[in-house]
């Protein structure tokens, strides 16, 4: 069972939560062109170690939060809303 | 020096039996990597065994390493829950899967090696009139591929399993669809007959062997860099579904995959209860019954990105729920066994088997779910595009170039959500 810190919440148990998907892609320019949409949509670098992920808390404040979790021990060493991200520590839990 | 172990027979087990049991050697060699080959394939699991079988067997081409980073048979292909079917929905899939189910029947014959295919059938439960509507659709377009499919009323489905609680408070059942050629097969003789009568037809099964990078010479690979050396080859193979994403990296390419994993569990051992492979319409739970008595059942993945060979708690629940929901015998019912297996989740829950933009460089990978079921057509096909250069007619739309395209085989029909397949 994954502890989740919502940075709204607190920390809460993972049934609570809806997982989003990698947080690392950005939506490219309107003209940005067709690989770089197709590479937005489908390519994902699915790392072996830290992750940056989108979480909602639907059993909860029902917002969307960012984790910083490593994909082999499960260990969470960021959270943060949307506009955040872990190189800048404002919103860190 | 190759030593290979000889036929197996009845007439071989006869003599054995007068000899003390004394004419038997390993299965296969433990071979000692040469500095080159035409084909290396990396990833010594059922898809990687099966390409280097049918490589030598029906292309000819023996000069071909397989590079496991472990022993041979503990990933995926000793993980899974060793079921076999063609139930699907999208044409392609159907022919894909099907084209599979066909090898499995003839596979011991081809492999000389008893892997015990049992094609007990495979049950799919409904349980509201819309998903009903839906399997019968399903079942409509795989008659008309040529694949056996029918529908059970709530009689047949209590006649075939009566441990059943047709009337359960959470989903009533309201009947079944039947895929009679469905069943299951020993998962550890897969890797072990694969393996075997890949060694026996001249390729090198080469144990303890990581790869930790790919070379190149400009746009075309031209070998391995392993635990035990670098290794040229003309071509190389990667077949290591759960960690295609970490392997492609290598070579500079991000593929359309997530890693996830999958849990599985085995009850103790119990006389006969169920003989046909179950599965659950209202959740995702799936169960059969070894031939052991154990019964094996899974559910869904846990949903998000791991590569974790183990389960969380929550899937726990969730998949022991559905059991005692649709079969409330099991309540009392001991777990002995738990695990999990990291598979690839693709981006349309679709395998791949493609050309890579790096020449020389060929993905078997993406096997969400299916991996196990696919393992003879994953073979045959991925054999053929290393041997021709292009994709067997069978295989052709699972290339990679389908999520450019915009052919991506969604056959749930979620999008590009992996935790969603």
């Amino acid at each position: 069972m994954l502890r989740i810190p919502c940075p709204w919440c607190g920390v809460r148990d993972e049934v609570e939560f809806r997982y989003r998907g990698d947080a690392t892609r950005a939506r490219p320019a309107a003209d940005g062109g067709e690989a770089a949409f197709t590479a937005y949509v489908y390519a994902r670098e699915n790392p072996l170690g830290w992750h940056l992920e989108w979480w909602l808390h639907v059993g909860g404040c029902r917002r969307l939060l960012k984790l910083e979790r490593h994909t082999l021990t499960h260990e969470i060493r960021w959270s943060g809303a949307p506009e955040a991200h872990p190189s800048r520590r404002e919103t860190g839990v | 020096m190759r030593t290979t172990s000889g036929r197996y027979s009845l007439w071989r087990l006869l003599r054995e039996g007068f000899n003390g049991q004394r004419g038997w050697s390993h299965a296969w060699a433990k071979a000692t990597p040469r500095p080159r080959y035409r084909v290396v394939i990396v990833g010594g699991g059922g898809h990687g065994l099966a390409t280097a079988f049918y490589l030598a067997t029906r292309h000819g081409i023996t000069d071909v390493a397989v590079l496991e980073r472990g022993p041979i048979g503990l990933g995926n292909v000793g993980r899974n829950t060793t079921i076999v079917r063609s139930n699907y929905f999208q044409p392609p899939n159907v022919r894909f899967y099907e084209f599979s189910l066909k090898l499995w029947e003839s596979l011991e014959r081809t492999l000389n090696f008893n892997a015990m295919v049992s094609q007990r059938g495979t049950l799919n439960l409904f349980h509201t009139e819309a998903q009903r509507d839906l399997f019968t659709r399903r079942a409509n377009l795989m008659r008309l591929e040529g694949v056996d499919a029918e529908a059970l009323s709530r009689a047949q489905v209590k006649a075939l399993v009566p441990l059943v609680d047709l009337d359960n408070g959470r989903y009533p059942v309201l009947g079944g669809f039947l895929q009679p050629r469905g069943g299951t097969v020993r998962h550890d003789a897969v890797a072990w007959g694969f393996a075997r009568a890949a060694a026996d037809a001249g390729v090198d099964i080469v144990e303890h062997c990581a790869v930790t990078g790919i070379r190149r010479d400009g746009a075309r690979v031209t070998g391995v860099e392993t635990a035990r050396g670098f290794i040229a080859a003309d071509t190389v193979c990667l077949a290591v579904a759960g960690h295609s994403s970490e392997l492609a990296r290598l070579a500079g390419i991000v593929l359309p995959i997530e890693t996830h994993v999958l849990q599985a569990f085995v009850t103790e051992g119990l006389k006969p209860l169920i003989d046909v492979v179950l599965t659950y319409g209202a959740g995702h739970f799936y169960i059969n019954q070894s031939d052991k008595g154990g019964l094996v059942f899974g559910g869904a993945i846990d949903g998000y990105n791991t590569y974790a060979q183990r389960g969380t708690l929550p899937m726990v629940e969730e998949v022991t729920a559905a059991a005692v929901t649709l079969l409330p015998a099991l309540a009392r019912v001991r777990v002995l066994r738990q695990w999990g297996g990291v598979m690839d989740m693709s981006m349309d829950g679709s395998p791949i088997i493609s050309k890579t933009a790096l020449a020389g460089l060929v993905l078997n990978g993406g096997w969400c779910y299916g991996g196990f079921k696919a393992i003879p057509a994953g073979g045959f096909t991925t054999a053929h595009l290393i041997a021709h250069g292009t994709p067997h007619p069978v295989a052709a739309h699972l290339d990679l170039g389908r999520f450019a395209a915009g052919r991506t085989i969604d056959e749930r029909g979620v999008g590009p959500f992996p935790w969603l397949h």
